[in-house]
């Protein structure tokens, strides 16, 4: 491929970005949520340290109702390229039995999530975390910078964000604030795919269509991935062949029917369809501008 | 609403197909910046270019004809706009308040735009968004004509150094398609930014809110047949740096153990290839290119854009902040930067203050040392001024407190811009580029003013390798040597001394004479505004 493509200078942006990370900050460490987009970003991660393996651990903030198969494919991926893996889930809400059944999805996302990932990056110390956003997911990441500073207490406030003029970023902070940094800021989806493509790169089989248990709720196909999703009353558990565009919480994940089974033909299906890709999620339609707040919260 | 792709399609007559937008292809990458005031209908343009190149997907268009009920500007229309602005301050307000970023591809290219403000307390944005910017749209209203801010936008993306613009003339429609309206204002925009240095300038009639010379000519002004917006949009050439000197910043030095030691970082201009002579500045140590890595393994050659990994032939002390060139250089001092500054943030600047600079990896203390003027945004003219507040543009002297190596900004962009840092907040206070580094030698040859050399400098532009220009100086040498005493071997050890002495005089000349110690240059009359930075 041509060293200007298009795909190439994405690349080169990610890599620079990365390092410049790790040569300035104390203690970085790598968001991996398993999906695609964290898929291609470590990749990226591991370029950018070649020769050497990767300087810094991965974190995964496990909600306990990851699918099994995301589970699997990430320790499997841990143990292929060495990587330094720590998982975290919250204590306390594991304690009181949080989960998006009985609780919902807006207490699940922040004590699981949320609050998860503050008590992981505050226990390690970590004062720099990649992450896999990109900024045509959603309205209010079109503004995100790629270095986002954080308070002590993880708080985004869009009037303190530094400007990046041409790739110089200003990499200084106080003692307690920290950076959420986006390498894949200026990809789309379309990009993630065509690089999984062309570099090859192994991802979560869910992607991949498949016959799989599903029940029809509000409106979504959600798996039925283990005993804790119980039927409600008129609901039907039935094999559809399906899969997915994006991956999370396996009953906030939507699903879509497909006969897309294999990397090309998800390309192509990708290529032909009218949807975006953040319609399978279910926390995003809560309201209008609901990401823009969750972040201010300190989501990611 | 089910979310399934395979379910029945229901494009809208006007939407169109959004398979073309996403084929994936070896396409090449244009980014580019679109200002003009909240009214002008910028939003609009960019909304509706999205949706022309098939980049909003069913949900997003039914969001939209939600949203357009609600908050809308165009009746029960579709509003465009509200395709682009994002955040909710922004919505209640109803203007755009910061820079977003939009992507959307053609099967020849992907885009990267940069919506910017308007305001004239945004400059800062919209500085922001032209740094990155290889082409800029700049909007006004065809009722309205160009105005001072259509002056002072221009201004702002010429500072940055944007070559190309594409004066977009909007609501055609509101004018009745004039032509004789058209050829007026187009006249006086040419006429305006005549000196600020453009490459290119192009001007269309539009209508944004119905699409009209946005993908395809409307026929509803058939006196227009140049290209459409996208037609420039996917032909105007951006600007790779490959041409010039190689220049590698250091990143970072990569030892993963015993056995390697290499260099990270992204190529800022030109090539090399292993074996190449090269040094590091600012130290000027010498060595030679062992190995490279790129993101797709070991190659022989890297070039400009490049993040590569390089190995030195020599156990060389080679830190982050350093850069490597081609070729053999003296050690670089200190000396002062003569620089343009935009004030980014609350802090207003002034001379005497410390402040750090952050230039290609090289994050080095800085003494403010003089305010030369303040620059007016309307037109760049210069005027006197005691400190610079935000959003204020002017030339001033920077005085590194440790060895830098810098170059003007319209020679090398990543080795030619610059923030200031606040040391103690650690805020961003102001963007800046390298008009002239002045003290430290940067290139020896053209210090010396032996006649035959003034003379080949003048036949052998100053851009090609110096070492061919040393080797043809040595051979003229001999050959004026031979024409001269008649005799092979003395013209030869004319020839040898000149090669061997002529650098032994220089490393002696900047013993005695440190390029630091000169006195800054004079600050002379303005030089032509011609697009190269701030």
């Amino acid at each position: 491929m041509h060293a200007n493509s298009h795909l190439r200078r994405l690349e080169a942006e990610a890599i620079f970005i990365f390092r410049e990370v790790f040569a300035t900050c104390d203690r970085p460490v790598l968001l991996y949520s398993i999906g695609k987009d964290s898929a291609v970003l470590l990749h990226l991660a591991l370029k950018a340290f070649a020769p050497g393996r990767l300087p810094f651990p991965v974190l995964h903030v496990d909600t306990g109702w990851k699918f099994r198969e995301m589970i699997a494919f990430r320790d499997e991926t841990a143990r292929r390229l060495g990587l330094d893996l720590i998982v975290h889930t919250n204590p306390d809400g594991l304690a009181a039995g949080i989960g998006p059944l009985s609780h919902g999805s807006a207490v699940h996302t922040d004590v699981m999530k949320t609050q998860a990932l503050k008590q992981a990056l505050d226990r390690h110390g970590f004062d720099a975390a990649f992450g896999g956003a990109r900024r045509d997911e959603e309205k209010s990441r079109a503004k995100e910078r790629i270095f986002s500073l954080r308070t002590p207490d993880h708080r985004w406030d869009p009037r303190s964000q530094r400007p990046e003029p041409w790739l110089l970023f200003n990499t200084r902070k106080a003692q307690g604030e920290s950076f959420r940094v986006f390498p894949l800021s200026n990809w789309t989806e379309a990009d993630v795919w065509d690089y999984i493509a062309l570099e090859n790169i192994p991802v979560v089989p869910l992607y991949f269509a498949k016959p799989r248990p599903v029940v029809q709720r509000n409106g979504a196909l959600i798996m039925r991935d283990d005993e804790r999703l119980t039927l409600l009353p008129g609901e039907v558990l039935e094999t559809r062949i399906i899969r997915f565009r994006t991956l999370g919480c396996y009953p906030l994940t939507g699903a879509v029917e497909s006969r897309a089974d294999t990397l090309e033909a998800v390309l192509a299906e990708m290529r032909e369809s009218r949807v975006s890709e953040r319609q399978g999620r279910v926390i995003d339609h809560d309201a209008t501008s609901s990401m823009e707040k969750k972040k201010q919260e300190g989501y990611f | 609403m089910l979310p399934a792709m395979l379910a029945a399609r229901h494009p809208e007559p006007d939407m169109p197909d959004v398979a073309a937008a996403l084929r994936p292809a070896e396409r090449s990458l244009l980014r580019f910046i679109t200002c003009g005031s909240v009214d002008d209908g910028k939003s609009t343009l960019l909304g509706r270019l999205l949706w022309e190149t098939g980049a909003v997907y069913e949900d997003q268009a039914e969001a939209l004809a939600r949203d357009s009920e609600r908050f809308g500007t165009d009746g029960k229309n579709r509003d465009f706009a509200l395709l682009v602005d994002g955040l909710s301050a922004e919505r209640e307000q109803g203007i755009t308040i910061d820079v977003a970023y939009r992507y959307f591809a053609t099967p020849r290219r992907a885009f990267i735009a940069a919506d910017t403000p308007g305001h004239e307390q945004y400059t800062r944005n919209m500085a922001t968004g032209a740094s990155t910017a290889d082409v800029a749209i700049l909007l006004v209203d065809a009722r309205k004509g160009v105005l001072p801010q259509t002056r002072r936008h221009s201004s702002i993306v010429s500072l940055v150094g944007v070559r190309d613009v594409i004066l977009a003339m909007n609501k055609m429609d509101l004018v009745g398609f004039d032509e004789a309206v058209f050829r007026r204002i187009e006249a006086e925009y040419r006429a305006l930014v005549a000196r600020l240095g453009f490459r290119s300038i192009h001007v269309l009639p539009l209508v944004a809110r119905d699409g009209d010379t946005l993908t395809r000519h409307s026929g509803r002004m058939p006196w227009y047949a140049g290209p459409t917006l996208l037609d420039l949009l996917e032909t105007l050439e951006p600007a790779l740096p490959v041409d010039g000197r190689f220049f590698l910043p250091v990143q970072w030095v990569n030892r993963p153990n015993a056995d390697f030691r290499g260099f990270s970082g992204t190529v800022a201009s030109g090539q090399i290839r292993v074996g190449d002579p090269v040094t590091i500045l600012p130290q000027g140590r010498a060595s030679r290119i062992a190995e490279i890595l790129t993101p797709e393994g070991a190659r022989n050659a890297a070039k400009a854009g490049e993040a590569v990994t390089v190995t030195l032939a020599d156990e060389t002390d080679v830190a982050r902040g350093d850069v490597i060139t081609v070729g053999h250089r003296p050690p670089h001092g200190t000396g002062t930067l003569t620089v343009r500054l935009l004030v980014l943030g609350e802090r207003v600047l002034a001379p005497g203050d410390r402040l750090l600079l952050k230039l290609g990896s090289a994050t080095v203390p800085v003494r403010f040392e003089a305010l030369t003027h303040e620059l007016s945004v309307e037109d760049l003219t210069p005027r006197p001024a005691r400190q610079l507040a935000m959003n204020g543009i002017g030339k001033a002297v920077l005085r590194p407190e440790a060895p830098l190596f810098a170059l003007p900004y319209n020679e090398c962009q990543p080795l030619g811009s610059f923030l200031l840092i606040d040391p103690m907040t650690h805020a961003t206070l102001a963007m800046g580029v390298i008009e002239t580094a002045s003290g430290p030698s940067r290139e020896a040859s053209p210090r010396h003013s032996a006649p035959v050399h003034a003379l080949l400098l003048r036949f052998w532009p100053s851009h090609r390798p110096e070492q061919i220009r040393s080797a043809i100086t040595i051979l003229l040498f001999a050959l004026t040597g031979f024409l001269l005493t008649g005799t092979l071997a003395d013209a030869l050890i004319l020839a040898a001394l000149d090669g061997i002495g002529r650098p032994l005089l220089i490393t002696l000349q900047e013993r005695f004479w440190p390029p630091g110690e000169k006195p800054a240059p004079s600050m002379g009359p303005e030089p032509g505004l011609d697009g190269g930075g701030i």
